[in-house]
This record gives structure tokens, sequence and C-alpha cells, in this order.
């Protein structure tokens, strides 16, 4: 006679779904895979349809709250956010063109910063953030990051950072960090002239000079 | 111009200066809650209104350092409201950066926008649309989405793209408004100024997302528009404006081209009308530059999109080799990006750059080095597999510890999806393991197993390059596991020499060779307890197949008899007494395991996976990747149990080839034992064995293997088969002392137990007292640990056959008390359960009492599946947290 160790009875769920089925004495449903069925093989549809709704069933995610809650179900590609930060990690503008927690925020400019301050030069300008992506550029000591879908196109991103760049570098002429410590409101100008709603607005250096020329004029 | 709060010498500038001159983080702190103070009063004394905005500027810088600055709030819209501009302005700065959509505040802005966007002074406009756009709530959007639309028809540039923008947040916000800017978008795009050009073709895109209609309206009204535009920006000359290394606005281009995408895909007649613009675009934009190489990626990706020519998409494909050789690591990883996507549309194409792409393995930059991996994972064919694996395996050696994990899974996933022969297959896994065993899942060295197990003609060499490989990388965890249970199943083919291949070099080793490889392994301070146990059963095997060495095992096996891990020492004791009490049936109990079936591991394997992706990781207790394995290395506590149970193969080789083909009948097998066991008389004592071992597993921590195993039994045999078997045990009372708890929750499972009967053979005899099934009120023990049991008593409505009343009695067999009680149960779908309250949730101490809670059953599938049950008790022991799981399935027939 022989006795063959065969798991013909099995609960196919994991400790998880069981926590979640307990925890609310949901005495509904798991699934068991039938000694009857001849052969594992077998599996009847029922057996699979228990299977993928097991998959279905909340898990802890991490939290993606990036992508904001879309009545449409492809997500926009747009900027999800800017920041721009020192080696030390001190925020000096953070624009959040998604709605996030407070606490949040500061979460993601801590990993942000954590994510691009060591990276070697050589590498790519790309780091994947959750499940974003970060395009960002160093100038000196300020790290200029934009989180963008992870489809979109980095290197036109690339070329954003450095316009901005260049737009903040021409209005301050010789930009500094310090610049932009002391005027911070302006920088945010600046950048809501260039950028609105998460897309581009304006690509011409001198049009958003000139622009804010006109606006210093009315303060 | 007094006052403004911005000109040098007023108080944001000093506060700044104050705030960085700050020392410490406690003074700076000091310093914030002064100015927050004061901010304060300013706010709540009147007449300071003029102030108003330098402290909104203030608070705006506090809270930009991450200081809460929420009383602010109301004070941004009051600076709305106000006339001016600078009030205005740092109203709404600090309205887009201390509110978002979510607050309720917003609403109360509503209002203030609506004039704003009304406004007579175009800067006020654009302050209100900048804000809208960038913070509009649905209702919000709603509300004012006819001011947008109005401001989209003004005649100022900056009006317009700021409008056109707004329009995209209103219309991500509320798809069913695309309907109404759909024909002003078009129409903007006949406009020249750039801004406002880039503007609308982002507003297209979205529209095209949020409405068919509006991608149908713009397919057929805007694809001229486009192609003209690129045309216009591509052509143009040297335009200082919108010059970014010599090329025209590359953002408008790239604009252009992701809308093209959207327009032309799977529409045949749009793409057709784009195919000369990107074809051009493809051929004449410069690569040298960062912006060139942009449109040039957007290009490609809009060509992979729609509906191209072939001769289109060889263009593009050859854009990408041209990317992929790129010096730039940025470009080479958009390369690999999109030679991903491109794979489904030209498989062909994307194989020529192969070498290329595998080189990118190698990459310093891990972001490369993980697009390339996932990329050639995808190239890998049946033609191309073994070059493939051969570059990956050499890497392995020199890989980041860290990449190495990615790396090996996909190593091993794509040696099993395509190996052709079992050599080859095995070869690869013996490297894999070598250099990254430390890495490799465990269902993958568990695939391994049954591979070799099932290739009879390769089992020798196998463990011969196992040895040897154990040898040199003695510290990789799963060689080890894998080395160990082939040389406990093989051994002696490690020593003679068996079954040769042809290349195969010769080695020479002995028999104490052997046991020290896996004494070693044992011995290692990385093993793990699987690893443990999986060298002792090695070694109880080893035992057998060298009888010389017997002795020598049985002084490493007892040295473990007083080992911390239960589950070790617990084996060490029965492992010893079969070494050395029962040489008659130690051969036999200790034969080789029959094949594993390896189509039923791969679709356990296969459904496991499926189940576990959303379980994150696997749990140890019931996860079906520890179910897998029909072998049984997967748990330490199944791991004996299997050789156990094979043993029995040979004591009747009749039924071992009918067991061997149909794995499900085990149970018929398990009952058999008892079967046999009656007849023939002249071995009872291997019987007894066999059964006391079988059931010493059951109840291993967390585990329940033998109750899994056994709970078939009920479905196919009378109940009363396995307390028959257990009451013929003539003296097992050696290994009672370490099994007492185990043995008399299995042999007491399927008989009626009065709650209070801890003893051993009180339980025993009670269960060979019972010769049939009471149907008024049979009683099961539906769990049994060494701190609880559960007494379920069951009841059967007349007229209602599907209808099970359960009594159930919990009844503590510790010395404390347990606190906090609670029982819970889950059943398979076609059953239902009602809970009715427990009595109490506090189980006495030592059985003086016990807690009882009365549940409802209905199976809907009476007479064809049996009663289930999962059951999880949860309680406190002198304040510390418990849980207990258990399977039930030793309910009667018939419920």
């Amino acid at each position: 006679m022989i006795l063959q160790y065969h798991t013909s009875e099995i609960i196919i769920f994991t400790e998880n779904f069981l926590d979640n089925l307990l925890r609310g004495l949901v005495i509904e449903y798991f699934s068991v895979v039938r000694p009857d069925a001849a052969h594992p093989a077998n599996a009847t549809p029922a057996d699979q349809e228990t299977q993928t709704r097991l998959i279905a069933i909340p898990s802890q995610l991490p939290s993606s709250n990036l992508t904001t809650s879309q009545p449409s179900s492809s997500s926009p590609s747009m900027i999800r956010f800017i920041l721009l930060q020192n080696r030390q990690g001190k925020t000096r503008l953070a624009k959040y063109y998604v709605p996030l927690e407070d606490s949040e925020k500061h979460k993601v400019e801590y990993e942000v910063h954590r994510l691009v301050v060591n990276r070697d030069p050589k590498f790519t300008n790309f780091v994947e953030f959750r499940t974003h992506k970060v395009i960002y550029r160093r100038y000196a000591g300020l790290f200029f990051s934009i989180c963008v879908d992870i489809t979109d196109n980095e290197l036109v991103y690339l070329e954003c950072i450095h316009l901005f760049v260049e737009i903040l570098d021409h209005f301050f002429s010789n930009v500094c960090e310090l610049d932009l410590v002391f005027n911070f409101h302006k920088v945010y100008l600046i950048l809501d002239e260039f950028i609105l709603a998460g897309e581009l607005q304006e690509t011409s250096k001198k049009a958003i000079i000139e622009r804010m020329g006109e606006l210093e004029k009315l303060d | 111009m007094a006052l403004n709060p911005f000109s040098s010498g007023t108080r944001l500038r000093d506060m700044i200066r104050a705030i960085r001159a700050s020392k410490t983080a406690a003074e700076e702190r000091a310093v914030v809650r002064r100015e927050c103070a004061a901010i304060r009063t300013a706010i709540s004394e009147r007449g300071q209104e003029e102030l108003r905005h330098r402290n909104m500027a203030k608070l705006m810088f506090i809270h930009m350092l991450g200081y809460p600055t929420h009383f602010g709030q109301m004070e941004c819209l009051k600076l709305i409201a106000a006339a001016g501009y600078p009030e205005k302005r740092i109203g709404y700065l600090g309205l887009m950066l201390l509110l978002d959509e979510r607050q309720e505040v917003l609403m109360l802005v509503t209002n203030s926008l609506k004039q704003d966007l009304n406004h007579s002074n175009p800067f006020i406009v654009g302050l209100a649309l900048c804000a809208l756009g960038n913070i509009c709530s649905a209702e919000m959007a709603r509300d004012l989405a006819p001011e947008v639309e109005k401001l989209l028809r003004s005649r100022d540039v900056n009006t317009k793209k700021k409008a056109a923008l707004c329009s995209v947040r209103i219309v991500r916000k509320v798809p069913d408004l695309a309907e109404n800017f759909m024909g002003l978008a078009a129409s903007l795009l006949k406009e020249k100024h750039h801004g406002v050009l880039i503007s609308a073709v982002q507003l297209c895109t979205e529209l095209c997302k949020a409405s068919k209609d509006a991608l149908e309206y713009l397919r057929k009204n805007c694809i001229e528009g486009l192609v003209r535009i690129l045309r216009d920006v591509s052509n143009s000359s040297y335009a200082p404006e919108y010059d970014v290394a010599g090329i025209s606005d590359p953002f408008l281009h790239i604009r252009v081209l992701k809308l093209m995408r959207m327009l032309g895909q799977g529409d045949a007649d749009c793409s057709e009308y784009m195919n000369d613009i990107l074809a051009q675009v493809a051929t004449k934009t410069e690569s040298n530059k960062n912006a060139g190489n942009a449109i040039l990626y957007e290009c490609v990706e809009t060509i992979m999109g729609i509906e191209a020519t072939s001769g289109l998409r060889v263009l593009a494909i050859n854009i990408l080799g041209r990317f992929l050789s790129n010096r730039d690591n940025n470009i080479r990883y958009v390369a690999l990006n999109i030679l991903m996507r491109a794979i489904t549309v030209d498989t062909q194409a994307v194989q020529r750059h192969r070498v290329t792409i595998l080189e990118c393995v190698k990459d310093a930059d891990a972001s490369i080095r993980k697009r390339a991996l996932e990329l050639v994972f995808l190239l890998v064919n049946d033609t191309n597999v073994k070059p493939l694996t051969k570059e990956l395996v050499d890497y392995l050696d020199v890989a980041d510890p860290d990449f190495k994990e990615d790396l090996t899974a996909k190593i091993c996933s794509i040696t099993e999806k395509f190996s052709q022969e079992k050599l080859w297959y095995l070869d690869q896994m013996l490297k894999v393991l070598s250099l990254a065993g430390n890495h490799v899942k465990d269902d993958v060295w568990h695939a391994l197993i049954v591979v070799i197990s099932n290739a009879s003609e390769l089992q020798g060499y196998a463990v011969r390059s196992l040895y040897t490989a154990l040898q040199a990388y003695s510290e990789q965890g799963s060689l080890l596991r894998v080395a160990v249970w082939c040389i406990g199943e093989y051994g002696e083919m490690l020593v003679n020499n068996v079954g040769m291949l042809e290349a195969e070099p010769p080695i020479t080793v002995t028999e104490s060779d052997a046991v020290d490889a896996v004494e070693l392994g044992f011995n290692r301070y990385s093993a793990d307890v699987t690893t443990r146990s999986m060298c002792l059963v090695a070694l109880l095997k080893l035992s057998s197949r060298f009888p010389s060495m017997s002795e020598r095992i049985k002084q490493i096996v007892a040295q473990n008899k007083e080992n911390m891990v239960l589950e070790l020492q617990q084996r060490s004791i029965e492992f010893g007494s079969i070494i050395q009490r029962h040489q008659s049936i130690r051969s036999s109990l200790l034969e080789r395991m029959p094949v594993l079936d390896e189509a039923a591991y791969l679709v356990k394997r296969a459904s496991a996976t499926q189940a576990t992706i959303p379980a994150y990781k696997p749990a140890s207790g019931v996860t079906p990747g520890d179910l897998k394995l029909p072998n049984g290395v997967a748990k330490p506590a199944a791991a004996p149990l299997v050789d156990l149970l094979d043993l029995s193969s040979d004591d009747a080789p009749v039924t071992s080839t009918s067991a061997t083909t149909t794995p499900n009948d085990f149970l018929q097998d398990l009952l058999g034992i008892g079967g046999t066991n009656l007849s023939t008389a002249g071995v009872p004592s291997a019987s007894t064995d066999i059964l006391m071992d079988l059931l010493s597993i059951g109840p291993s921590p967390s585990q329940n293997g033998l109750l899994d195993l056994i709970s078939p039994a009920q479905e196919q045999k009378p109940v009363s088969a396995v307390p028959q078997v257990v009451s013929l045990v003539p003296e097992p009372m050696d290994l009672l002392g370490s099994l007492s708890s185990s043995a008399s929750s299995s042999g007491t499972k399927s008989s009626t137990v009065v709650p209070q009967a801890a003893d051993l053979l009180d339980g025993l005899s009670a269960s060979t007292s019972v010769s049939g099934l009471d149907d008024a009120c049979p009683s099961i023990t539906a769990f049994q640990s060494a701190t609880l049991k559960i007494v379920f008593d069951l009841r059967k409505q007349l007229g209602k056959p599907q209808e099970t009343t359960i009594h159930a009695t919990f009844t503590n067999l510790t010395s404390t008390t347990y606190t906090d009680f609670i029982f819970q149960a889950a059943v398979p779908k076609f059953i239902q359960l009602r809970l009715d309250p427990a009595s109490g949730n506090v189980v006495p101490a030592s059985g003086k009492g016990s807690v009882t809670q009365g549940f409802n059953v209905t199976n809907s599938q009476h007479g064809q599946k049996p009663l289930a049950m999962r059951i999880r008790m949860s309680y406190k022991v002198n304040g510390e947290d418990r849980l207990e799981q258990g399977l039930v399935s030793n309910f009667p027939p018939g419920l």
C-alpha cells in the first residue's frame, strides 16, 4: 500500500484574506479545491471564479494618492508635482497639481530627496517613484524634480526643467538659492505663468519674462 | 507703493532673515511661534487691512517650512475678495498653497472667482484662471465652466491660453462637459501664438480622453490643423524665442505628436493622413541634442501607436536602435522603455537589438538595468534561450547584490519556461543555485526537486553535481537544501557513481563524505529550521542507505534531542528511535520517495502564484506556497510526513503503482495501513510506528498537516477506521511521552470524547468504544492543541437534512485563565453559517469550566460535499494576545 502526501483538500487563500474574512465575520466564501475533482488540473470553473474573487479582495496596497480620483478611466498624463530642493533636503518650492495631505506632502518631499540626492551624476535623470516617475536635474546645489506618469516622455520634462531654470536665471539675473528663498512668492508666480493645471502653458522664455515685467509693475 | 510688503526693509524679509539666522531647530520654532502669534493677533484685530497680505506672505513661508497654518485660510478668502491686484495676487497664491480641492472652505471662494473671471482687468482674470486651473473641485468646475468657455473666446492671448488649460482641469473633473469645449478647442488650433497652440493641443488631448464624441469630432475637424502646425513648426526657420538647441519649440512638437497618437490610434484614415509629416519629423530631426531626441522619442511612440505603414515602423525601430547605442544613459533608458512597448508590434525588429539590450542589463545604472532585464525577459524564445541564459547566468556572478534577486527570478522563470531538455535545465539551475542560492525563491527549488525526482536517468548526475557544487558554495541556502534532499534520496548514486553521463567526470565520494556534507549543512549557522529538518531527514535516509554509517548518524541525530527548536527536537527523538529500535522496518520505511507528480505540481504552483499575488508575502501557515509541493519538502512538518508516508510503497508494491498514478486516493492508502495491519500480524510494530510518526506530525506549531491529510478520510471511509488503527497500537509508550497531545488530538478526532478527557489513553479507549455514530447527537473534537480544546456537539433537525446545529465547548488546558476569548469560523461558500453569541469570553484555567457557543450551518450541497470549516481562536493570556487556527474537516459524513 502506499500513502502519498497529497494536498487534495487545500484552502486557497492567504492569511491576509482569512483575516479580512474573519474580522468582519463574513462567513461567505473560501475556495476549496475539491478532492472529488479527480485531478487538481480539473479545477472547476467555479473554483477558478472563487480564485479570481480572492484576488480581487482589496489588500493593503501602497498608497498611490498621486493618482487623482478620476471619473474618466484613463489617468491623465500631467505633472503631479514640482519640487525644488537643496542638497540638504530643504524644500525651496513645492507645487502640487494633485491634492495631498500636508503630512503626505512632507513624506513625498523627503522620499524624493532621498531618491535623487545620492545618485551618480552619470546615471539617468529618471527614477521610479511609487507608481510614478520623477525626472530630476541638479543645478549647483539645487535639485529640480518633476513627477509625471510612468509612460510620459521623460526627455521633454528634462527640457522643461532646463527652460524653467533659464527663466529663473534670466529673471533674477544669475539666480542663486537665496534669491529663491527671499522671493519665493515670485518663483511661484513665474511657475504659474509657465505651468498651469499640470500642463505646459508657455514655451517662450521671452514671453514669460515680459509677462513678469508687466506683473511686477502692478505690485 | 509704500504698502508693498516685499520691498526691502519690510518685515517679510526680516522674518526670513530671522528664521535663517536661527542656529537650532528650537530657535527656529521660537521665531515661527512668535510670528504666528503676531499674525493671529493681526487677524483678530480689525483695521489692519494694509498688513493683511504681508501677513499672508509670511504665513506661506511658514507653511513651506512645514508648520501648521490653518488659521490663515480665511484670510486668503478675504484677500481674494479685496479690490486691488496685489492683495488678490497674494490671496490666490495663498489659496493654491494652503488649500486644495478637498477643503470645504474652497466653496466660499466660488463667488469671488466668478466675479474675478468677469473682471475688466485681464491680469485679475489671469489670477482667477490660474487658481481655478490648479485647485478647482468638480462642483466649482460645473459652476464656473460657462465663464471659462467665454474666456476662451477672449482676444488676449494670456487669457486664452490660461482659459484653455483651465478647461483641461474642468474636463478632468467633469468629463461630461467635454462636448461644450470641443468646438472652441478645435478653433484655437488655428491660432499663431505658441502658448495658445500648446494649451489648445493639450486641451484637445484631454477631450479625447474624456469623451468618445469629442474624439470623433476632433478626428474630423482638427487633423489637418495639427499636421499644419507640426509642419510649420518643424520647417520654420530660426526663431530665437522658441529655439531650444537649434530646434524650434520642441514642446509644441511633442504635444502635437501626442495628440496625433490619440487621434490616429485605431483610425486608418487619420493615420494615413499623418504618415508623411511623421516620416518627415522622424528623418529630419537632429538627434545630437536632448531636445531633438525628445521629439524623436515622441515621434516613435506615435508611429508605434497609430496604424502606420510598415516603412514608417522600420524607420521608428531604426531610431530606437540609434538610441540604444547612444552614449547618454537617458537616451538608452527611454529606448529600452519604448522597445518594451514596440515588442508587441514588431518582435523581429526588437530581436535585432538583443546584444545591445543584453549589454544594458549589465549597466551600472539601476534604472537602466531594471528596464533592460524586463526587456530581455520579453525577448526570450525557444531559439535564443540558451545563449541568453548563459549571458545572464555569467553576469549573475558579478551582479550587484541587490540586483541579484530580480535577475535570479528572471533567469529561473526563463529556464523553466523554455527548457527543452532536462539536463540543460538542471545545469542552469545548478549554476543559479551556486551563484545566487540565497536569492532563489522557494517555488523555484521546489520545482527543481520535482524535476529531479521525475528524471530517473539524471538523478545520479544531479546528486553528484549538487554535491560538488555544495563543496564550493556551501553558503547558498537553497543549494544546500536541494543538495541535502538529493543526497538523502539518492545517496547511493553519489557514492557508487551510478548512471554516469558521458561527459561527466567521475568523482570519488565515500559514504562518510556524504554524511559529512549533510552534517556540515546541518551545523551551518545560517541554516534555518527548514534546512535543518531536511538535513535530519536526509541523515535518517542515509542511515538506511549506508548501514555502516548508521551508528554515526545516530549520534548526530541524538545531539539534537535537546534542541531548543521543538520541531528539531521532536524529529531527533523520533528518528533516533527509528534508527535504534526499528531496524527491521527501517529500510522499507526509508525507501526512496515515489516520483512526484510533475503536472500536479505545476498546476498547484500556477494557482498558488495567482492566489498569492495580492497577498504580498506568502504566510507560513496555509499558504498555497506550502501546499504546492506534493513531495512535501515545502514545509518542515510535511517533510518527514512524506518520508513516512512513502515508506508504505514497499510494503505493498502492488498498491504503490496504483497510488502513484492516482495521487488522490492516498486516503484509502492511509486507511489501508490499518487494513493490512490487521491482516498481516507479522509486522504489527511497523504500522504502529508509522502511525505514531504520522500522528506526531499533526500538531506541529501552526500546522495542520495531519488534519489536512486525514480529513478526506471521513468522506470516503467509515470514520471509525482511524481510531481503530490507533487502538491497535500495542506499546506506544516510548513515543507517547513526546507525542501525547498530538496522538490524542488525531486519535480522538473522529470519536465522541468527553470534553474533560485530556488523557491520551482515555481518549483512545473512548474512541475505540465508539462503534458507530449516534445520529441524534454525535460529538467531535474539532480542535485540540496543547493549550486549547474544542468539542462540537452536532445536532440535526428533523426534516432539514442540510441544517446542522453545532454546540461548541471550549476548554482551557493550561493553568492560566484566558480572557477576551473570541471564536471565529469561516466556511466554504456553499455553506452558510450563523454564529450565536458565546456564553462568555473568559475561559477558566485547567479545564475548570468552559465557554460554549452555538451556531448553525446550512450545507447547500448536502449529500455532495461534506462540511468543512476553518476556525480561529483569539484570546489573551495575562494580557498577551494569542491566536490559534485550525481546520475542522472531521465532521461525520452526511452532514
